[in-house]
C-alpha cells in the first residue's frame, strides 16, 4: 500500500527526480545528524573541547598570568624526579607485563582450542576474574602477599626466606601477577574467536600435506590471527596503563618506589592543582598513544594485505 | 600387532588429554582461588579471622592470642552470618556506599547504551568520508588512557560547577565513545538488503531504526550493557579525582580503606560486592563472550 502512494505521489509531482534526490539527501543528513548530535555534542564538550584548552594550558606560565611559556612545561615535567619515576615504572610494567599476557592468553586458548573436556566450564573459570571487582580481591592478595602471609609461607615449607612482596622490588611480581589475573580471560576470548575464524579447509589441506601440528600452528594459523594478536598487544598495553587501579587498592596514594604509577602522578598532581604540569604529562601520554595506535594500523593495514593477498 | 598399536595410540591420546586437563585445572585453579578465598572467608567469624589474618592487618599492636603466621583457610570453622547481618543492618556506612555504586552505574549503563545506538545507527546508514573521520576519531578517543581523557572531564566539570556532586560522574559517563564502537561494528553487520527492503514498503528512517535495527541488535546492547556495567561497577580513578567528598565515593574505592578493626565486615562487603558481578557474568556469559568477540579489531 504505502509503496503505491509513493508512487503515486511521485507521478502527480511531475517525476522531478533530481530535485526529489537532492530533497532527500538533505534529510537524510538532518537524520543522520540528529541521531548523531547527543553522542557527538557529549564527545566535544568532555573531550574534544577542553582538550584544546588543555593544550592551551600546557604553554603558559600560570592560569593568572597566563603568559605564554612555550615548551616550558614539558621541559620542566621531564626534568621531574616523580614524572620520570612514574613514566618509567608505568613503561617497565608494560614491557614486562604485555608479552606475558599476550602469550599467555594466546596459549589458554589454543588449550581451549584443542579437544579437551569441560572446555566450556574452563572457559568460564578462567573469564570470571573479568567481572570480579578489584576492591572485592584485594584483601585476599594482601592475605597472600603480606611479609606474614600465605606466599612466605609456602615459600618457608620449601626452605626459601620469605620477603616482604609488597615493600620490595618484588612488589612488581605481584602486581603483574595480578594483572594477568583479570586480564588473560579478555584476551582469550579474543584468541578464541580469531582461531575460530581460520577457514578449516586451509588446515586440512596442510594436514593432507603432512605438515605437523607445530608447522601448522606457526605458519598457518599465527598468520591467519596475525591482526588480532596486534590488536590484543594495544588492547593490554591501555589496560596496562590502567594498573594503577590495582597498586591504588593494594598500597594507596604512596606506594612502594617501584609501584609508584602515572596516574599516582596525576592524581597528585590533581590535589596540588598545578594545572600546567597536568595539562603538559597528559598531552606527553596522548602524543605515546597517538604514536602507538598509528603503529598499530599501520601494521595491521600490512599484515591484512598479507593474508589477502 | 595392528590391535597393538591402536591401543597404543589411543593410550597416548588417553595420556595427553589427561596432561591438557591437569594444565588447565592447574589455570583454574589460579583464575578461582581468590574469589573463592573471598567468599569462604566471608563466613568465618571475626574472631577467626583476627586469628588467622591478625598478624597482618593489626600492625604494630601485636596481640598474644594471634598465631605467629597467617592461616590461609577455604573452609570456616564456623560458619557465620553474624558479620552479613552487620553489614546490612548495623552500619549504614557500607549500604551508603554499595548504594553510590548502583546510583552512578546505572544511569551511565542505561542512558551511554541510548545516545549509543543513535550515534551507530547514524554511523551505520548515512556513510561519507566525513563520517569515517568522526568514527575514527572516536576510535582514537576510545583508545586513550585515563591519564589523558580525565585532565579534559576534570577541567569541564569545573566550569560547569558540578565538581564534587554526582553529575561530575554521569555525565563524561555517557559520552563516552567505547559503546558507540561496538554497536557500530555490530550495526554494520546488518545485511543492507533487509533496510532496503524495508523502505521500499514504504517505511521511514524512524521505523527502519526502531523496528529494525534496534531488534536485530538486542544481542549487542546485552553484550555492551556487560562490559559497561564491569567498567563502571569497577570505577576509581573518577571519584578518586572527581570527587573529593570521600563520602560520595562508591564501594570499590572505599573497600580498600578500611580499617584493621572491621576486617571480618570487610570481607563480607567485598562478597556482597561482588555478588551484581557474579550475578551478571553467569546470566549473560554468553553475551559478554559476543561483545568481547567483536570488540576485536578495530576497523568498523
Amino acid at each position: 500500500m504505502y509503496n503505491v502512494k509513493g508512487v503515486q505521489k511521485k507521478v502527480l509531482k511531475g517525476g522531478n527526480v533530481t530535485k526529489g534526490s537532492t530533497k532527500r539527501k538533505l534529510k537524510n543528513h538532518v537524520i543522520s545528524n540528529l541521531f548523531l548530535a547527543p553522542s557527538s555534542i557529549g564527545v566535544l564538550v568532555f573531550l574534544v573541547i577542553p582538550f584544546f584548552v588543555v593544550i592551551y594550558y600546557s604553554m603558559i606560565d600560570n592560569p593568572i598570568g597566563r603568559n605564554f611559556v612555550g615548551l616550558e612545561n614539558f621541559r620542566k615535567l621531564l626534568e621531574n624526579e616523580a614524572f620520570l619515576q612514574a613514566a618509567g615504572n608505568t613503561l617497565f610494567f608494560s614491557l614486562v607485563a604485555v608479552p606475558l599476557v599476550v602469550v599467555f592468553s594466546l596459549g589458554l586458548a589454543v588449550l581451549l582450542d584443542m579437544n579437551i573436556p569441560w572446555k566450556s566450564q574452563f572457559r568460564t573459570f578462567f573469564l570470571s576474574p573479568m567481572m570480579v571487582p578489584v576492591a572485592s580481591v584485594v584483601l585476599i592478595w594482601q592475605v597472600i602477599f603480606n611479609y606474614h602471609g600465605a606466599m612466605n609461607e609456602l615459600l618457608a615449607v620449601f626452605g626459601f626466606s620469605g620477603v616482604d612482596w609488597l615493600k620490595s622490588k618484588y612488589s612488581m611480581l605481584v602486581v603483574i601477577s595480578m594483572f594477568l589475573w583479570k586480564n588473560l580471560g579478555y584476551n582469550m576470548i579474543l584468541f578464541m574467536s580469531a582461531l575460530g575464524s581460520i577457514p578449516r579447509d586451509i588446515i586440512e589441506v596442510a594436514q593432507l600435506e603432512a605438515a605437523g601440528k607445530f608447522t601448522i600452528f606457526f605458519k598457518i594459523k599465527l598468520r591467519y590471527i596475525g591482526s588480532t594478536i596486534l590488536f590484543v598487544i594495544i588492547l593490554s598495553l591501555i589496560n596496562s596503563f590502567k594498573v594503577f587501579r590495582e597498586v591504588y587498592l593494594l598500597s594507596g596514594d604512596y606506594p612502594y618506589d617501584s609501584l609508584y604509577m602515572l596516574q599516582h602522578f596525576m592524581n597528585n598532581t590533581f590535589a596540588s592543582m598545578d594545572y600546567q604540569k597536568l595539562s603538559a604529562a597528559a598531552i606527553i601520554m596522548c602524543l605515546f598513544m597517538i604514536v602507538v595506535i598509528g603503529i598499530l594500523f599501520f601494521i595491521e593495514n600490512k599484515v591484512g594485505e598479507d593474508i589477502e593477498g | 600387532m595392528k590391535v597393538d598399536v591402536k591401543a597404543r595410540k589411543e593410550r597416548r591420546r588417553r595420556l595427553k588429554t589427561a596432561f591438557l586437563v591437569i594444565i588447565a585445572g592447574g589455570m583454574a585453579v589460579f583464575f578461582l582461588l581468590p574469589t573463592v578465598l573471598t567468599l569462604a572467608n566471608s563466613f568465618m567469624t571475626s574472631q577467626e579471622i583476627s586469628a588467622n589474618y591478625g598478624m597482618i592487618f593489626s600492625e604494630g599492636d601485636k596481640k598474644s592470642y594471634i598465631s605467629e603466621a597467617v592461616n590461609l583457610k577455604f573452609i570456616p570453622d564456623m560458619v557465620s552470618f553474624k558479620q552479613y547481618s552487620t553489614v546490612l543492618f548495623k552500619s549504614p556506612e557500607y549500604l551508603l556506599k554499595f548504594w553510590n555504586s548502583v546510583i552512578y552505574t546505572a544511569p551511565i549503563l542505561i542512558i551511554q547504551i541510548i545516545i549509543a545506538v543513535f550515534a551507530a545507527y547514524s554511523f551505520t546508514r548515512f556513510r561519507g568520508r566525513l563520517k569515517e573521520i568522526v568514527f575514527f576519531a572516536y576510535i582514537i578517543l576510545m583508545l586513550m588512557p585515563y591519564q589523558v581523557t580525565l585532565v579534559p572531564n576534570y577541567l569541564v566539570s569545573d566550569w560547569l560547577n558540578i565538581l564534587d556532586t554526582k553529575w561530575a560522574i554521569w555525565l563524561p559517563g555517557v559520552a563516552s565513545p567505547f559503546s558507540v564502537f561496538l554497536l557500530t561494528k555490530f550495526m554494520r553487520r546488518i545485511p543492507n538488503s533487509l533496510i532496503e527492503a524495508a523502505k521500499i514498503d514504504g517505511a521511514g528512517e524512524w521505523k527502519v531504526f526502531t523496528k529494525i535495527c534496534v531488534p536485530l541488535c538486542k544481542g549487542a546492547i546485552y553484550s555492551v550493557a556487560i562490559l559497561i556495567f564491569i567498567d563502571y561497577w569497577n570505577m576509581v580513578e573518577q571519584p578518586l579525582i572527581l570527587l573529593s567528598d570521600a563520602d560520595m565515593h562508591p564501594l570499590s574505592v572505599f573497600l580498600s580503606k578500611i580499617n584493621a578493626g572491621e576486617i571480618s565486615l570487610a570481607f563480607a562487603v567485598a562478597s556482597i560486592y561482588m555478588i551484581p558481578s557474579i550475578l551478571v557474568f553467569l546470566y549473560g556469559e554468553e553475551y559478554l563472550v559476543e561483545g568481547i568477540s567483536y570488540s576485536g579489531g578495530l576497523k568498523g
